[in-house]
């Protein structure tokens, strides 16, 4: 052991080596635990990571989840079973159409009845447009955290026309509840079709920018291109699916292998990349843009043809009727009339309808969507009643967090934070 | 495959095989879980290879009261089965399905934090979603929605029967 010294010594920051022992003289040895998270920019929401550290290498990750746990499960086993999509929409809230679709699609199912066609289209058009502004948040916070200030600012510029669009049809910017059991709960405005043509012009050339800006640029190519590896094999081990997943070179899409709401006659294509690592998914969900646009102007085209958006079988469809008034989206003043002052039965149907809801046959069903970050699950069980017996989501973004610690241990802190957005979690997914 | 094909496959096996609403659902004996679903696995005509999700349903009053479902899908093929195993409330115990399906960790912790279903063998079975030191589980029938303290300045959440809601 080194002599004490003998008068005290004020250390400048460039004469400490923090490898060395300060006591000792020696390389330190130990590990060093660090808690990344809950509250952390780079995290997604409320993640919370448990990283051992040796210098900078991760030795242990372990993810600890449940910040956010709402109990959205619990909760719609209170509820008619069209409150249930007003709950199921809160839970992965960057693509709330796609909870609401797999939730309505169970139900659906359990009923034993099919949307009108319009409302399909309608269904996959709004799923779509979700697809591009979910990757436009994932390209925006994933970019933000590797430094590249002006991509986030454009993700964010580019969702900001598509929620002005969600606002415009559904009346909010989240949690729309738009997709209701039976269809869609309103047609689409012309203002709001308008919209749509209009995202559809600028879009092709804001995804160019984002690649002639990302693409070859050297630092998004460092801190990308080999990160956070994930084979094909350890995905499926894991259950990972979606862009991860087609990354690694597996060709899954619940929208081609189990085809819903029409999509087989749809033209499009489903990226693969065999790399693998968070470069591949960028790239992949860059081309998944441009595949939803392609269904977007295809579900445009079908939309001349007008037709019913709701199930006509009064037993199902929602009574309400809603219009756009002056001050935004309402009950239409012409249906109130009707059930308050006209018909005693109407008003009846309608009470019964909204406080008691629909009875679903006792069964089971599980209803697979293709979501942005994977397959998004509904297993709905049904006992016979008025209000759903067990409604279990199974989250892509809970399934895919668990590949952190493969994706992360044995690299560097800096690269824990690409790989972790290249999954691109939803917190709210997570842990419902 | 077709779900009657794929049901007529599985029967080969798990006797208790039916077709509902274009999905295929096998019962097995607890004790034949992992015996069953290596064979689910391996059969190539199947080749269940890939699991989807694992949740209960709690059925009270009714023996076995609470059920173990398994979501399979087979990547190859794209077809899909679900296996499920009922439980006494008794003696909630299964075996972890981990070391065939790693990606079932997380899905047995959540089971058992919502269920308390005790998954053998399970290699990390710590709580998962609930705050630590919670009591009971959840998602049991028995248990109500709301009446419980959060941490949150001491807020109470009333059982939902005694909330106003207008």
């Amino acid at each position: 052991m080194a002599d004490a010294p003998t008068t005290p010594v004020t250390p400048r920051a460039n004469d400490v080596d923090p490898a060395v022992d300060a006591r000792t003289g020696e390389i330190r040895q130990e590990t060093m635990i660090i808690n990344m998270g809950p509250q952390h920019p780079s995290t997604h929401g409320v993640l919370r990571l448990l990283l051992e550290l040796d210098g900078e290498t991760v030795l242990k990750c372990t993810p600890i989840i449940g910040y956010l746990h709402t109990g959205i499960e619990k909760n719609t086993e209170y509820r008619t079973w069209m409150q249930g999509v007003t709950f199921v929409t809160r839970a992965d809230y960057l693509s709330p159409f796609f909870n609401e679709l797999g939730y309505c699609l169970a139900v659906e199912r359990l009923l034993g009845i099919e949307a009108p066609p319009r409302a399909q289209v309608i269904r996959v058009l709004m799923n779509e447009l979700n697809r591009i502004s979910s990757h436009l948040v994932w390209l925006a916070t994933g970019g933000l955290e590797l430094g590249a200030v002006s991509v986030m600012l454009y993700g964010f510029r580019e969702r900001e026309v598509l929620l002005d669009i969600f606002e415009e049809v559904t009346g909010l910017r989240m949690n729309h509840a738009y997709i209701r059991i039976g269809g869609v709960i309103m047609d689409l405005p012309d203002e709001g079709l308008r919209k749509i043509e209009r995202f559809l012009e600028d879009m092709p050339k804001r995804i160019d920018d984002y690649e002639r800006l990302l693409d070859e640029n050297p630092i998004w190519l460092e801190r990308n291109v080999g990160v956070g590896v994930l084979s094909a094999e350890k995905a499926l081990a894991l259950g990972v699916t979606g862009p991860v997943l087609r990354a690694a070179g597996v060709a899954t899409d619940v929208r081609k292998d189990a085809p819903y709401c029409g999509y087989e006659t749809y033209d499009f294509e489903v990226p693969v990349s065999h790399d693998a690592d968070a470069y591949a998914r960028y790239r992949l969900r860059l081309v998944e843009m441009r595949e939803s646009m392609k269904i977007v102007r295809q579900c445009l085209e079908r939309l001349r043809e007008p037709g019913p958006v709701m199930i006509e079988d009064p037993k199902v469809a929602w009574p309400a009727k809603l219009s756009v008034g002056a001050d935004g989206i309402g009950n239409d003043p012409a249906y109130v009339t009707h059930i308050m002052e006209e018909s005693m039965e109407a008003l009846i149907h309608h009470f019964k309808m909204v406080t008691e809801g629909v009875e679903v046959p006792a069964g089971e069903v599980y209803q697979a969507v293709e979501s942005p970050r994977g397959e998004l699950g509904f297993y709905v069980v049904s006992n016979g009643e008025h209000r759903p017996y067990r409604v279990k989501i199974r989250d892509p973004s809970f399934v895919n967090l668990q590949a952190i610690p493969t994706m992360v241990e044995g690299f560097l802190v800096a690269d824990a934070i690409a790989a972790i957005a290249s999954i691109d979690p939803v917190m709210g997914g997570v842990d419902r | 495959m077709k779900p009657a094909e794929l049901a007529e496959r599985v029967a080969i096996q798990c006797p208790d095989t039916l077709v509902a609403r274009g999905e295929v659902t096998t019962i097995v004996e607890r004790d034949d879980l992992l015996e069953t679903l290596a064979w689910l696995r391996h059969d190539e005509a199947l080749a269940l290879g890939f699991c989807s999700s694992v949740t209960a349903t709690d059925w009270p009053g009714s023996d076995p009261r609470l059920w173990v479902v398994y979501e399979l899908l087979s990547i190859e093929h794209h077809h899909r089965l679900r296996v499920k195993v009922g439980l006494p409330e008794s003696d909630a115990h299964v075996p972890t399905v981990t070391t065939m399906f790693p990606t079932a960790d997380w899905h047995e912790r959540e089971t058992h934090d919502f269920y308390g279903i005790v998954f053998d063998g399970h290699p990390d079975p710590r709580p998962l979603l609930l705050p630590d030191g919670w009591e009971g589980f959840p998602l049991l029938k028995t248990e109500e929605l709301g009446g419980v303290n959060t941490r949150y300045h001491g807020a109470f959440i009333p059982p939902v029967d005694t909330r106003t809601t207008t």
